[in-house]
């Protein structure tokens, strides 16, 4: 031990065993088609992409692209459902569907956990104690809302809208569509939901669970494919509302694209989120709070708080501490329940971050690496973070979408809200302080959606997200998630 | 009584200044380690590891010469009949059974540690604290464990403690001195907190949780401020303390979170029964019938192994 | 203009209004608003992209005290703009007949615009209790969500409607603490100037609500593409308008707020959902613990 550096020694010793999720009872067909009016069908004219385990590499299955004739009769067979039986049915029956969906799930939870893992390559622990359960969660508190929207929106009359175009991204595959799935049937809409193109497996397999749950055929379509597909439902002029989940400039295309159709839209974009830490925080916890939130699912997260800003003051001890703290972070085997970083969900995004890396070194950052060993083969990135960045590095002002942390020092409270508002987005930050007065000072002050005070990457159906400005409009999650399906009349 | 005392000759830490906890945010951290999933050699290694860490306890008003004597027997003898074990750390006892503990653990190479200082309580005027651990350091003990005065603590007399602290520490000569907050009373894992700062700063060479007579005892979320503090203290001063959880470890999974805990938080250089200890009285029996099923693959009885 | 006295009439000189003041345009250019019979009623600023930009930097000033003033004091101050509008009743009566409109109908527009007023300015202090929860998440943290307003509005004031359809727009709009350029009718302009003297008058601080007068061809499009405003408020019926401000909008990802009330009048052009419009959800999260 090295006591003159006061490095605490993590390497060596005694070390966790691997322990594999068990895949036994996971069953991928090899081949699945376009879910489609209540089966699975072949896709017009598409054919069939492979999509792979990102930790191995490995082809997982083929599935389908759909296509412009697809989407139609997706679209068709969701106008369908909504004309015909869905919006027919009372609405405490319409829960009860949904209270089936959040059920078969939670029965399905480790299975769904390890086709989350095997398709995203985020760790096992991660998909099994957050994706899933959230997931089922939101169709729990969602279902529940089905014979309840004349109290969400007082004097006023929520309709549905009709029939849902949902495009979701590949960071929280299962989790993304039942943010989109959930309301929009509580409120009595059909959708067609397209999951990304390399985190198809588990919308798949809530196709497998709409079909056992007895759902009217139609009610929910899923189309799987590339940006083309997501374009095809996007334009389609017999879709009524369209909800996106991704990058801020596809979401910025999708809003230019359905302009003047009079399509409702809500958009979940990018981020960059502040992280700031006060001298007077509860500073291990902070530290903490900072690895949950720039590290968690490899920071594939659009609320990510990859722009930390620590008070001068502690800069050195919290740095210290988050450099030692990384050193504890398992990189590896997605599937080993010891895992706390899994592979990077694509080679695209893995050359993406390390682009990244290079720009960072090459503005003269300062980049320190944890130094767990990574496999052979797969997409991985080590934790990393940049130090003696400013707000005009290209890290500091980029979504980066990977476990790269940008840490700046500030000196006082307006400088350091001043920074964290220095950006076009405004999904989420961050705010660590003991001192109560100043955690509404700075919640308030930072502009953006989502604050966690003393936290960081907290999730709850309960809990309404989105962003202010360039991350996006419109809110899912909670009371507030039931606005983007609903029209209201007098 | 009067907490007055004589200045002290170190200055006391500014506990003001100590690092506040969030404890939520320690309990997730906690669940972040019991989430950890230790299988195979990895938890052989381990079980043994928490053996060879057990502070070996008996503090009843009903100990005699006779318990201690069985006591110090397992301790040296967990169970011979699976080879390849360690001994346990220490024994510990009230001090008028060190001489009897010393007698029977001989060469083992199995320490003494003696409670004083008016254990549990910690009620009683500094001299005669000071008399008991100086008769149970001549005795033989190698360890003190004392209890520090909560009362005095919560009042605000940080001066008072950290002086008694200091006294005790010097009283102990070459014994290591351990420290029990009985966190249990301090209320909130900020006091915890400041607490094993103050008494780091007098001297400890370990900090421990409980006497195990309060209720809660050790729980992982105390352990990890207490940890956290060791950490901090050697980022400052570069000198180690070790640790001692005390009371409630009952079982092999909950030790295997702790040494997790340990691990993560401290390092490999704690990873010894040097810096880490487990006061317990159970919990030796119930590591060893998880060695035994992991040697068999059959779960195992209690009626297999001894009871002392 | 035909008025009787015998004395020569001082004509009004129809200005605009950037932050708190009564500039001309600064490009100098004007039209002229006629009667139906040709006759020129007033010489009205033909508003330029600078005049806007001025605007937007005025609007972007006053939004940090407009949205920190309490709810109490912007109802108080938005009660204060009714109190005017009362006392200057009269003027704005004959000035919508200056533009066209019966007198009688021109009366009733009034009082519809003063009960509107406050209307919204009895909203200011409730709105939040409204839209805002305390959301019951499963861990131990508490979660609770309240409005914030959204920035800098730019408002594209209804053409139907010089008086009634501005401040439908507008109320809510600066009720919920946004500031706002308003771009007014652009065939009746000019209840919006003398609207904003009664804001001047009034106590609204300077910057909050600035209104320009102009072309919508020209302006429109300045409106929706400006990257330092975050909502584009208009009641544009045009199917290329309407997509063409949207799509300009979509460079910073503006909120588009479609105003499509036919009549101004009616009860469905209140509500305090159209103050949400203009509002952001923040969710905050604090740990519950020791």
């Amino acid at each position: 031990m090295d006591t003159q550096t006061n490095k605490l020694a993590f390497d060596g010793g005694w070390q966790y065993a691997p322990a594999p999720e068990s895949t036994d009872h996971i069953h991928i067909d090899e081949r699945y088609g376009l879910f489609i009016g209540g089966e699975f069908v072949e896709p017009a004219d598409g054919g069939y992409f492979t999509s792979i385990n990102p930790a191995s590499e490995e082809p997982l299955a083929e599935v389908a692209t759909a296509t412009a004739a697809d989407v139609d009769r997706a679209v068709a067979a969701a106008r369908k459902a909504f004309k015909g039986p869905w919006s027919k049915m009372h609405a405490a029956e319409r829960g009860k569907y949904i209270y089936r969906l959040a059920r078969i799930l939670q029965e399905r939870a480790r299975e769904f956990a390890v086709i989350e893992s095997l398709d995203g390559g985020k760790p096992i622990r991660e998909s099994r104690d957050i994706d899933i359960p959230l997931a089922a969660a939101h169709f729990f508190y969602y279902a529940g809302w089905a014979d309840k929207l004349e109290y969400a929106f007082p004097g006023r009359k929520a309709l549905p809208l009709g029939v849902a175009g949902q495009v979701i991204p590949w960071n929280f595959p299962l989790l993304m569509l039942a943010w989109k799935i959930a309301p929009a049937l509580a409120c009595g809409n059909a959708v067609v939901l397209k999951p990304a193109e390399t985190t198809p497996l588990t919308a798949l397999k809530v196709a497998e669970v709409v079909r056992d749950a007895g759902l009217p055929p139609g009610v929910v379509n899923i189309l799987t494919g590339a940006g083309d597909t997501g374009a095809a439902i996007v334009n389609h002029p017999d879709v009524d509302k369209i909800a996106f989940t991704g990058s801020t400039d596809v979401g910025r295309s999708i809003q230019k694209a359905i302009a003047g159709s009079g399509k409702k839209y809500t958009l979940e974009l990018g981020g960059k989120a502040a992280n700031i830490i006060f001298a007077d925080a509860a500073i291990d916890e902070a530290v903490e709070g900072i690895v949950n939130g720039i590290f968690f699912n490899q920071g594939h997260v659009c609320c990510a708080g990859s722009r930390l800003f620590v008070q001068e003051s502690v800069g050195d001890e919290v740095i210290r501490k988050l450099k030692d703290r990384m050193e504890t972070l398992i990189i590896g085997d997605p599937l080993d329940k010891n895992t706390d970083i899994g592979a990077i969900n694509s080679a695209a995004q893995l050359e993406r971050i390390e682009e990244y890396l290079k720009i960072g070194r090459e503005e003269g950052a300062e980049m320190h690496q944890s130094s767990c060993p990574v496999p052979e083969r797969g997409y991985w990135c080590r934790p990393t973070i940049f130090t003696g960045v400013s707000q005009s590095n290209r890290v500091v002002q980029e979504e980066i979408f990977g476990p790269v942390l940008a840490v700046q020092t500030f000196r006082t409270e307006e400088e350091g809200l001043t920074k964290a508002n220095n950006t076009p987005y405004g999904l989420s930050g961050g705010v660590w302080t003991d001192k109560g007065a100043k955690i509404f000072k700075m919640t308030q002050g930072v502009r953006a959606g989502v604050i966690w005070a003393n936290t960081f990457n907290k999730f709850d159906p309960t809990s309404p997200f989105g962003g202010y400005k360039e991350s996006g409009v419109g809110r899912e999650g909670g009371l507030h998630g039931l606005d983007a399906y609903v029209k209201l009349e007098v | 009584m009067t907490l007055a005392a004589v200045p002290s000759k170190t200055p006391v830490p500014d506990l003001e200044r100590v690092a506040r906890v969030d404890e939520v945010g320690v309990n997730e951290r906690v669940a972040r380690f019991q989430s950890r999933s230790i299988k195979t050699e990895s938890k052989i290694e381990a079980l043994k590891l928490v053996l060879a860490m057990i502070d070996l306890t008996t503090l009843e008003g009903q100990d005699t010469p006779g318990k201690v004597r069985q006591l110090c027997q397992k301790a040296m003898h967990l169970h011979d009949r699976m080879p390849g074990l360690p001994h346990v750390a220490a024994i510990c006892v009230y001090p008028t059974m060190v001489a009897i503990a010393k007698k029977a653990l001989g060469q083992s190479g199995i320490k003494v540690a003696s409670v004083a200082t008016a254990f549990p309580s910690g009620m009683a005027p500094r001299s005669i604290k000071l008399e008991e651990t100086r008769m149970a350091v001549a005795e033989g003990a190698d360890e003190i464990d004392m209890v520090i005065s909560r009362g005095a603590f919560l009042q605000g007399e940080l001066g008072f403690v950290f002086d008694e602290i200091a006294a005790i520490k010097e009283a102990c000569g070459a014994a290591h001195l351990k420290v029990i907050l009985e966190t249990g009373e301090l209320g909130t894992l900020d006091r915890v907190r400041r607490a094993s700062w103050l008494a780091m700063h007098a001297g400890a060479d370990f900090i421990k949780t409980s006497t195990g007579k309060i209720q809660p005892a050790a729980t992982m979320p105390v352990t990890l401020v207490m940890l956290q503090a060791i950490r901090e203290y050697w980022y400052n001063k570069g000198r180690m303390v070790g640790m001692k959880p005390a009371g409630g470890i009952a079982n092999s999974k909950l030790a295997l979170h702790y040494l997790v805990m340990l691990r993560e938080t401290l390092g490999n250089a704690w990873m010894t029964p040097e810096w880490f200890r487990f006061g317990a009285s159970s919990l030796a029996n119930d590591v060893l019938m998880q060695l035994q099923k992991q040697a068999t693959g059959v779960y195992q009885s209690a009626d297999y192994f001894s009871k002392d | 203009m035909a008025l009787k006295a015998s004395r020569i009439a001082v004509a009004k000189t129809y200005k605009i209004y950037i932050d708190g003041k009564f500039p001309r345009t600064e490009s100098g250019r004007y039209f002229a608003l006629e009667m139906k019979d040709g006759s020129v009623i007033a010489n009205v600023c033909r508003s330029s992209r600078k005049d806007f930009r001025n605007a937007v930097v005025a609007a972007r000033a006053a939004l940090a005290g407009w949205s920190g003033a309490s709810a109490y004091l912007r109802g108080q101050i938005v009660y204060r703009i009714a109190e005017m509008l009362e006392g200057r009743h009269e003027q704005f009566v004959d000035e919508l007949v200056l533009q066209g409109m019966s007198k009688r109908k021109a009366k009733s527009e009034v009082d519809a615009t003063i009960d509107r007023v406050i209307y919204y300015a009895g909203w200011s202090d409730k709105y939040q209790q409204i839209f805002s929860s305390v959301n019951p998440v499963a861990s131990s943290h508490f979660n609770f969500s309240v409005l914030e307003p959204t920035g800098v509005v730019a408002v594209i004031a209804p053409d139907d409607s010089g008086l009634l359809g501005l401040v439908s727009t507008l109320m809510p709009v600066i009720v919920g603490g946004n500031s706002a350029v308003v771009l007014a009718s652009e065939s009746l302009p000019l209840s919006a100037v003398s609207f904003a003297e009664v804001l001047q008058a009034g106590d609204v601080p300077k910057g909050v609500v600035n209104i320009l007068t102009g072309y919508r061809s020209e302006l429109a499009m300045q409106f929706a593409s400006h990257m330092d405003v975050n909502a584009v408020v208009h009641s544009e019926f045009a199917e290329d308008r309407t997509r063409d401000i949207q799509q300009e909008a979509a460079r910073n990802i503006k909120r588009v707020i479609t105003r499509s009330e036919t009549k101004w009048t009616s009860a469905s052009a209140q509500s305090p959902y159209l103050i949400r419009e203009t509002q952001e959800t923040k969710t905050t999260w604090h740990p519950i613990g020791n």
